[in-house]
């Protein structure tokens, strides 16, 4: 056997912008495997959809921000992206996430204007959609908050928090809650779980409300609930009578997994398919086509073989471009050819550990269809994407749905697609 | 054991790539009901610092690792983690001693052999309340654990009895110890679809593949299990180098893939490179077979209703649900596919008395979605599996491809 199976398109990389893009071609009608080497970084963000949080002073307005901002930076993803293309890809992530597998759960905020929200350590960060459990955090309106900690969940610092927000303005004070602890090194989702239980919850709330003091809103760790938390947060709020808003946490990140959840759905739903523990590890080519790629499957390879692929492996952070000790950078996927490495002579990196450091820019060089330099039917999308810092721009959620989408819509436009397949 | 010793260091090497990210902690079907065990990321890369080669096991409860392999799956860094759990569960065995219900129930062979005559009389010991409880006094073995009845005849009877229509296109057969003492009839389907789209079936002499052993920490019982495997099956795959193995028992043939070779450190072996290498579980054989457009779609409806449940074991071929493609083929067919992590069995984990409950409380979540589900049967590709959730709900629990020998009118 040659062992090989054949699909309108292969996805390569299983965070935000592989499963937006694997999703929507699903959704457009197209056979399609979604390859990942394990779950993704959906696991370890917040769970916010940020699109443009500083440029680099912070941003109020991003979607009006994006002309300025792509102006200066011709090489940045926004640049062929656009803002129609970030809209469309937020409002078809929201609407996902209302009929997704989380009842009730919604998206709020809107791309005109970004809302400040607490960080685990109490800095206000921008972000454009949040969930509505994080909704109430938003920095202009809080007044007096009360931020909620647990000696049940060790990474979580209520003290240090409402230090930061009180030099924020924000009247902050801390309480700790009695949560059991039943393991020493306890994370968010472990206490998310008891969050989906009604019972518990309730007596939560009511150990929890002898602490409070009048008018003040509550912000507690993001964990409150995994799979119902519109009903955990909106319980929480009846029995407290008060605003309740989550705060991300360290990773694990319980909001970062129902987004996961929600776009494995939407995947799902659609007849896409995905394969977790599939590590693309060599590639067939003919002239300038990827034709097949294979996975390392117990026992021998797996291969796929696709007319279009859309390589949404990640950057760095994921290990797809990787910088080795002689100072070589690569895509360790498929070998695409990189843009934005520093050349000879350049700095590579600042002295300054959060300055825009050049590296950060380097991505799988494309072109303005966001194909593959050399490789005429791999479409990039997410992190692989050169010219960006997202993680200092605040713009990874906007970039990965937007490029999702966009490869999607390359993918399923560009006709003879299954003509080429069969 | 001179064998491997470079692919041990690799994969204990693979802990340098853990960024302590946590994503195996979300998925770890034990950890997460039960504080016993430390967790994928506590007991794998942070403890195995700490175990030095012949020195004491630092951290004891890795013997509650059930070995289902999801961590080693989600690790966005390909740390084998449950690769350096297993290891670290036989050196902790070795050195605290292996109960004797750990060397009874990790041998199928034995207990097929025993119980396949008495059956009758087996069945009622098994089946009997007070007797179970003497065993979970005596041995360990929990007196509610499922635990399967013998068919009282053997699948191989069956197979040597007969001859494959010959057609030239050979496949051989591993159909594990399940099919052998417990459900015959589910290996008779596998022959019969096989031969259904023009496969001359072979079933070599054969035995257990040593997984029991290996997830017991047994570790020198299963490698003379499991090379034994290998000098049955490497002849006619060396004769022939098209020719491949195929097993339904989703969890054996994952051994002969991988397990055996990695977590007992035989990668050199190289009859058991040839059979990893040529070894296939029947839903990805059927679905590869499908998208070269060479298996038999000629399919009558099946109207029903089926939840289907991927095994761990199943997972972690890392091929995807291939069974849920095949599902597709099918006219009328409608499934609702899970999307709990564990039934909690893990081959002879939850038969454990001090592990039944943890066993049962992994898998609630799935027993809950299968009772929601509303759907009339349950399909899953381990045979142990299948045991645990019918003893857990009641429902009805086959292989995949019963719906396909339905669906095939066979």
């Amino acid at each position: 056997m040659s062992g090989q199976l054949r699909y309108d398109a292969v996805v390569i990389g299983g965070g935000t912008a592989g499963m937006v893009a694997g999703a929507r071609l699903a959704e457009g009608g197209a056979r399609v495997c979604v390859l990942a080497k394990g779950v993704g970084s959906t696991h370890l963000a917040p769970g916010t959809i940020d699109v443009l949080g500083y440029a680099p002073e912070r941003v109020a307005a991003p979607l009006a921000a994006l002309g300025d901002f792509v102006a200066a930076r011709p090489d940045h993803p926004y640049a062929l992206l656009g803002a129609d293309a970030v809209a469309e890809s937020a409002h078809w992530f929201q609407s996902r996430v209302e009929s997704g597998p989380l009842p009730g759960y919604r998206y709020v905020g809107d791309l005109e204007r970004n809302r400040l929200f607490p960080t685990a350590v109490g800095a206000l960060r921008p972000s454009a959609l949040v969930p509505e459990t994080m909704a109430h955090g938003d920095g202009d309106s809080l007044e007096r908050v009360c931020v909620v900690g647990s000696r049940a969940l060790r990474d979580f610092h209520p003290a240090l928090c409402a230090a930061n927000l009180g030099r924020a303005g924000i009247a902050a004070r801390w309480v700790e809650a009695e949560i059991e602890v039943i393991k020493a090194d306890q994370n968010a989702l472990g206490l998310a779980r008891r969050f989906d239980d009604p019972a518990w919850r309730a007596a939560f709330a009511g150990r929890l409300a002898l602490k409070l003091q009048a008018d003040e809103s509550i912000g507690l760790p993001a964990m409150l609930g995994i799979r119902d938390p519109h009903s955990a947060w909106s319980d929480l709020e009846r029995r407290l009578g008060r605003p309740v808003f989550e705060i991300p946490t360290l990773p694990p990140s319980v909001p970062g997994m129902r987004l996961y959840e929600i776009l494995r759905v939407a995947l799902r739903r659609a007849g896409g398919r995905l394969v977790l523990g599939a590590e693309v590890v060599s590639a067939e080519r003919a002239g300038s086509r990827v034709t097949s790629v294979a996975t390392r499957a117990a026992g021998h390879d797996a291969v796929y073989a696709a007319p279009w692929f859309v390589f949404a492996a990640g950057g760095f952070s994921s290990g797809a471009i990787e910088l080795d000790s002689d100072w070589v950078t690569r895509d360790r996927v498929l070998g695409l050819p990189l843009r934005g490495v520093p050349g000879p002579g350049e700095p590579r990196f600042l002295p300054e550990y959060l300055a825009e450091q050049p590296m950060s820019r380097v991505g799988v060089a494309v072109d303005a269809q966001l194909r593959a330099e050399g490789a005429d039917n791999v479409v990039v999308a997410g992190a692989a994407l050169p010219g960006a810092i997202s993680w200092r721009e605040g713009s990874g959620e906007g970039i990965a749905l937007a490029s999702g989408s966009r490869a999607a819509q390359l993918v399923l436009s560009a006709g003879g697609a299954r003509a080429e397949a069969a | 054991m001179t064998n491997g010793i470079l692919e041990d260091l690799l994969l204990r090497g693979s802990i340098d790539h853990c960024v302590k990210c946590t994503i195996c902690e979300t998925q770890c079907p034990v950890s997460n009901v039960t504080p016993l065990f430390g967790g994928p990321k506590y007991t794998g890369p942070q403890a195995e610092r700490y175990r030095v080669a012949d020195e004491p096991s630092v951290e004891s409860s890795v013997d509650y690792c059930s070995g289902c392999g999801i961590c080693s799956m989600v690790c966005p860094q390909g740390v084998k983690i449950a690769e350096v759990n297993a290891q670290a569960r036989d050196k902790l065995k070795r050195q605290k001693g292996i109960p004797l219900r750990d060397r009874i129930i990790t041998r199928p062979t034995w207990l097929g052999r025993a119980g396949t005559p008495t059956a009758r009389i087996a069945n009622f010991t098994l089946a009997s309340g007070p007797l179970r409880v003497l065993a979970e006094k005596t041995l360990g073995v929990h007196r509610d654990a499922a635990v399967p009845a013998f068919a009282g005849r053997r699948f191989s009877r069956w197979a040597h009895g007969r001859t494959s229509p010959q057609t030239g296109r050979k496949i051989l057969y591993f159909h594990g110890c399940g099919t052998e003492y417990y459900e015959p009839w589910e290996g008779e389907k596998v022959v019969q679809i096989l031969e259904h789209n023009g496969f001359e079936v072979i079933v070599p002499k054969q035995d257990c593949c040593g997984l029991p052993l290996q997830s017991s920490g047994l570790f020198d019982d299963a490698r003379k299990v499991v090379l034994r495997r290998g000098r049955d099956f490497a002849p006619y795959l060396r004769d022939d180098p098209n020719m491949l193995v195929v097993g339904n028992a989703t969890s054996c043939t994952l051994m002969l893939k991988r397990e055996a070779r990695e977590i007992l450190s035989l990668e050199d072996d190289p009859d058991l490179k040839l059979l990893s290498e040529r070894t296939y579980d029947i839903c990805e054989l059927l679905l590869e077979l499908h998208d070269r457009g060479e298996l038999k779609t000629d399919f009558r409806p099946v109207n029903e209703h089926i939840f289907y449940h991927a095994p761990c074991q199943q997972q972690g071929h890392w091929i995807g649900k291939p069974a849920l493609e095949l599902f597709a083929l099918i006219p009328g067919l409608e499934v609702t596919e899970g999307n709990a992590r564990c039934c909690g069995i893990a081959g002879t984990y939850g038969l454990k008395a001090e592990k039944y409950d943890i066993a049962m409380a992994v898998g609630a979540d799935l027993f809950g979605q299968v009772e929601a589900s509303g759907a009339g049967e349950v399909a899953c590709d381990s045979e142990t599996c299948r045991w645990q959730i019918t003893h857990a709900t009641g429902q009805k629990s086959v292989h995949p491809i019963d719906y396909l020998h339905r669906a095939y009118g066979l």
